[in-house]
């Protein structure tokens, strides 16, 4: 039926487009190779390295979930960003804690 | 592999305790209680009715129902264990060894802590979601019926499995977070954790979707008008407990996944070698046993602020705060998780931090309790058995937290960790919290779905031996974690001046169980007496203050005939007040037609597939294993290629159903005597 | 009746897909809760390798880097299938779906691969926590893209038999939000199992 058009179904993300996608992939592409340059070639000193990579990491994150999922901050956008902020404040809290736990369970216990 | 292995895996005859009088005596009465049921069925004829009605049933008021009737069975079986363990603690002193072997005494408080936390508090908690939050913000139904009835079935199956474990095989003797490394393969060889872990991860999954379900249902399907500012408290409160499952129950999920594939597949999480961590599992699991406990309180905390607005006549002191402070402890409960292993070894500063956090969350809590206490302040206050539960709360929690808050101090923390002193603690927050609270949800929300009151007397009667049954249960418990008692004994030595103590706590277990036999009559009395008991105006408390009691008791399958517009908190008390016509008691002209989903059987027959491939799992009987998952797939699968989902309900039958509840009411307004309190019919 | 109905049964649609695609989301920060589970577990034990091999020993990045290109590549190629979808191209959304499936299956069959190998040399998983928790993060994130390429042969069937309907098309936004999720996962399973483990 024409008049009942599967359009983009409306979820609170952004259109999605070719330009989204190509972008998308373009900047993940420059992320992953540089992260495994990085490491690869030892381009860096350990600690850089570390930072380095962790910081393409989230790099890409935020590309993929911008033009791949099309988050954004609109009114309707924020429906999903905000459980995606929530949770990746429990995320970090889970295994920044856990790490750190951990960490001083080893050093007395261990 | 034997023909034996391949069709029964590690199932054998020797599996089933026959030699066990008490284990054979529980399996038989559960075995007859089941086979009387059955047959009262079968007599009746009702084997459709209960396929067509319930089993397949996608209405969230009978799954609300089929929640609570598994809660009630659940803690009839809770509560024995707690009974042999009060009589095995204040027999066995000395050169009295009780009556409990030391392995089986390790399972029964292990099923006893599993059973009430999930199997009753959790499924009490859904139960009265179920019934309540639709009717609360103006919705038809949840956002997704199916998986609503899938979660209620696979609660079921857990259970199930718990029970199957009494008798077929052993269950569990690691205490109900299952420690490793004594729940790892070395030394639980036997299949009792392995039960614990798939009951537990097949019920995780239906408490996670439900979790999703309300969450989605309370931010999206909330009637015209009604803003997160406007919702009923209740609402905010189940909001606040679902962003708690959705986040914390796939660390659950996680961690006694890791530790099935340390038993399964020789692994080494948290083997006690090989590089393994069993300090790791603890940290894990009680981030998620944290959120878990305020997952539980935080609903009953929602009941209270509506039992305490509608008795009081009075709304609610303090909206506003209520709201910030029920979403502050939500924030805050995933950073206090430490102060359950104070003692593991993680040092001073860490301690700290945990410690003092643990106190912060204690302020929201007493926000909300001044803002109940000032509700009532001035108030024309009804002693209702609602009302009672709620009063017997506040003081009861009270006491509950303040020991809580005492514990957070990790030097007293280090005298009083795994005494009963914590053991105290825990029962008075989740007696005097959790399970007052929902006593008093289940009374309060009962004519809205069964249209009759529940007999007062024994209401009253029930919650006086609840109380202090509790008090003489647990206060000795408090003074003899002081002495230096620890938790899960199941002898102790004699001239430590303890026996007496127990004695008394076993007394005290004794009246709670006076107080249980008098909800068992109350609910056989209440039936009987339905008649007499009806209501007839859908306003079931005469002063009602929220949307649920704004339509007919028992609400009709598809709740509003008409979606209410909101323009108030407490929407319809301000109805009353400016006598705005209620569309829902009123006869309308003409009715919209009602998108309703059809009823399925997929949520039933997913969860029997699930209940097959735990036991299998359990019992590494591999053609089980495997027809279970196959089972779930191709059931979902399936599912996905049915067109037939939905359907209208037409103008003309809604006319039909409002014109003849409308006669009922008109009807019985005849007989109605008059009470005390005036009755006003829209 | 029939125009109203239509336009309402529209409007009812719209709003009921908003909600569905909203809980699929929230299903996927649950799983996100749980890959950091398996992710904290990996980062406190990646270390103790008893008496088997650390990390370092048993990667090789280039094989990696080639598994990286095939799912980063499949999460491209499903956008362009679900571009296919909104302009009701059935044609175009199975081609992409397909290539996305090939592209897929054979990230799955390099990580069996490398499991089959680290297996066959004797460094399996009952060696040591490091290893367990290793073959444990990186086999969830297998295992939940080999359900998703499952779900997408179905779709692929789902789309042959019945076009780019509505609830063909809701099915396919939620299979790609799990399949995006799938990719940003596996950012950071090459990020910090891999590359971290190397340095």
């Amino acid at each position: 039926m024409s008049d009942h058009a599967t359009t983009q179904m409306k979820y609170g993300a952004k259109a999605k487009t070719l330009k989204s996608y190509m972008t998308g992939l373009t900047l993940s592409l420059i992320f992953t190779f540089s992260a495994f340059a990085v490491i690869g070639k030892h381009l860096l000193s350990v600690p850089a390295s570390y930072i380095t990579i962790t910081a393409l990491a989230v790099a890409q994150l935020f590309a993929q979930v911008i033009c791949f999922l099309r988050m954004n901050v609109s009114r309707e956008g924020n429906w999903n960003t905000m459980p995606f902020i929530f949770t990746f404040i429990v995320v970090g809290v889970l295994v920044g804690g856990s790490l750190w736990i951990m960490y001083n369970l080893d050093v007395n216990m261990m | 592999m034997t023909l034996q292995q391949f069709f029964f895996g590690k199932l054998s005859w020797a599996s089933i305790p026959f030699d066990n009088h008490i284990v054979m005596g529980a399996g038989g009465v559960m075995g007859l209680v089941a086979l009387f049921v059955m047959g009262a069925i079968t007599v009746k004829g009702k084997w459709k009715y209960l396929w067509t009605d319930w089993l397949t049933s996608i209405d969230h008021k009978k799954i609300g129902i089929m929640y609570l009737i598994l809660a009630g069975v659940m803690l009839l079986r809770g509560f024995s264990d707690a009974i042999m363990m009060r009589l095995q603690q204040s027999m066995a002193v000395g050169k009295d060894l009780g009556y409990l072997p030391p392995p089986h005494f390790d399972q029964i408080f292990t099923a006893h802590g599993v059973i009430m936390i999930f199997f009753v508090a959790m499924p009490l908690m859904f139960g009265l979601m179920n019934m309540a939050i639709p009717l609360q913000i103006g919705a038809r139904d949840v956002a997704f019926p199916y998986l609503n009835s899938l979660s209620l079935w696979l609660t079921v199956v857990g259970a199930m499995l718990v029970n199957i474990s009494l008798v077929v095989g052993k269950f569990a003797a690691t205490g109900w977070l299952a420690y490793p490394p004594l729940s790892g393969i070395i030394y639980s060889p036997g299949v009792g954790v392995d039960y614990y872990i798939w009951a537990l991860q097949i019920s995780g999954v239906g408490s996670l979707l439900s979790g999703i379900n309300f969450m989605v249902t309370i931010l999206k399907m909330r009637c015209p008008g009604m803003t997160m500012m406007k919702m009923p408290v209740f609402a905010w409160a189940g909001l606040c407990a679902m962003i708690l499952v959705a986040l914390a129950f796939p660390i659950f999920t996680a961690t006694l996944a890791m530790l099935f594939l340390d038993r399964f597949m020789g692994m080494h999480f948290f083997t006690a070698g090989h590089g393994g961590n069993a300090m790791m599992y603890i940290n894990l699991i009680w981030a998620w046993g944290h959120p878990e406990v305020y997952i539980l309180i935080l609903p009953a905390f929602g009941i209270f602020s509506e039992v305490v607005a509608t008795f009081s006549k009075k709304k609610l002191f303090g909206y506003t705060s209520m709201v910030y402070a029920t979403i502050a402890i939500t924030f805050l409960s995933f950073i206090v998780w430490l102060h359950h292993f104070f003692t593991m070894g993680s040092g001073a500063n860490v301690n700290a931090f945990f410690g003092i956090a643990t106190m912060i969350i204690a302020i929201p809590t007493g926000v909300k309790i001044f803002n109940w206490l000032f509700t009532m302040y001035r108030g024309r206050v009804t002693m209702s058995v609602p009302m009672l539960w709620t009063v017997g709360f506040i003081s009861t929690f009270a006491i509950g937290g303040m020991t809580g808050v005492l514990m957070s101090l990790p030097p007293v923390d280090f005298q009083l960790h795994n005494s009963v002193f914590l053991v105290a603690h825990f029962h008075n927050v989740i007696i005097g919290g959790v399970v007052f609270g929902y006593f008093a949800g289940v009374t309060y929300w009962f004519p809205k779905i069964f249209g009759f009151t529940l007999n007062e007397k024994w209401g009253r009667r029930s919650f006086w031996c609840w109380l202090t049954g509790f008090y003489v249960a647990f206060m000795p418990l408090y003074a003899l974690g002081l002495m230096g008692m620890t938790r899960r004994l199941d002898h102790y030595n004699a001239g430590l001046g303890w026996h007496p103590l127990l004695i008394t706590a076993a007394c005290g277990a004794g009246i709670i169980g006076l107080g249980v036999a008098c909800q068992v009559i109350q609910l056989w009395v209440s039936i009987r007496d339905r008649e007499a008991n009806r209501d007839l105006t859908g306003d079931a408390w005469i002063n009602g203050r929220t949307t649920e009691w704004s339509i007919p008791s028992p609400a009709p399958f598809y709740n509003f005939a008409v979606i209410p517009t909101v323009h108030e908190r407490d929407e319809f008390w301000d109805m009353k007040e400016k006598n705005r016509m209620n569309p829902n008691i009123q006869l309308q002209s003409h009715y919209e037609p009602i998108h309703m989903p059809r009823n399925t059987a997929t949520g039933f027959v997913i969860a029997i597939f699930s209940g097959i491939f735990g036991f299998g799992m359990v019992w590494h009987i591999y053609w089980m294993i495997g027809m279970g998952l196959i089972g779930i797939v191709a059931t979902i699968m399936a599912r996905t290629f049915n067109k037939n989902i939905d359907y209208y309900v037409t103008s003309e039958e809604i006319m039909k159903t409002e014109r003849e509840r409308a006669g009922r009411q008109k009807s019985s307004s005849v007989a109605i005597k008059n009470g005390t309190e005036e009755l006003v019919l829209t | 009746m029939t125009s109203t109905t239509l336009d309402h049964h529209h409007d009812h649609q719209a709003h009921s897909d908003s909600i569905d695609v909203f809980g699929f989301w929230i299903y996927i920060m649950t799983d996100c809760v749980l890959f950091a589970t398996l992710f904290a577990a990996f980062a406190v034990l990646h270390v103790d390798n008893a008496a088997g091999p650390t990390l370092k020993q048993i990667i090789h990045l280039p094989y990696v880097l080639g598994e990286t290109m095939f799912l980063l590549a499949s999460s491209f190629t499903y956008g362009l299938a679900m571009l296919g979808v909104y302009k009701q191209s059935r044609a175009r959304a199975v081609f992409w779906l397909i290539v996305t499936f090939c592209l897929g299956l054979s990230f799955v069959v390099m990580e069996v691969r490398e499991f089959m190998h680290l297996y066959a040399d004797g460094n399996s998983w009952h060696i040591s926590a490091a290893l367990s928790s290793f073959f444990t993060l990186v086999g969830t994130h297998g295992t939940h893209v080999s359900f998703g390429l499952i779900w997408m042969a179905l779709m692929i069937g789902q789309l042959l038999k019945y076009g780019t309907s509505p609830s063909v098309n809701r099915r396919l936004t939620y299979l790609g939000l799990f399949w995006h999720f799938l990719d940003i996962v596996w950012i950071f399973v090459f990020t910090i199992v891999y590359l971290m483990g190397v340095i």
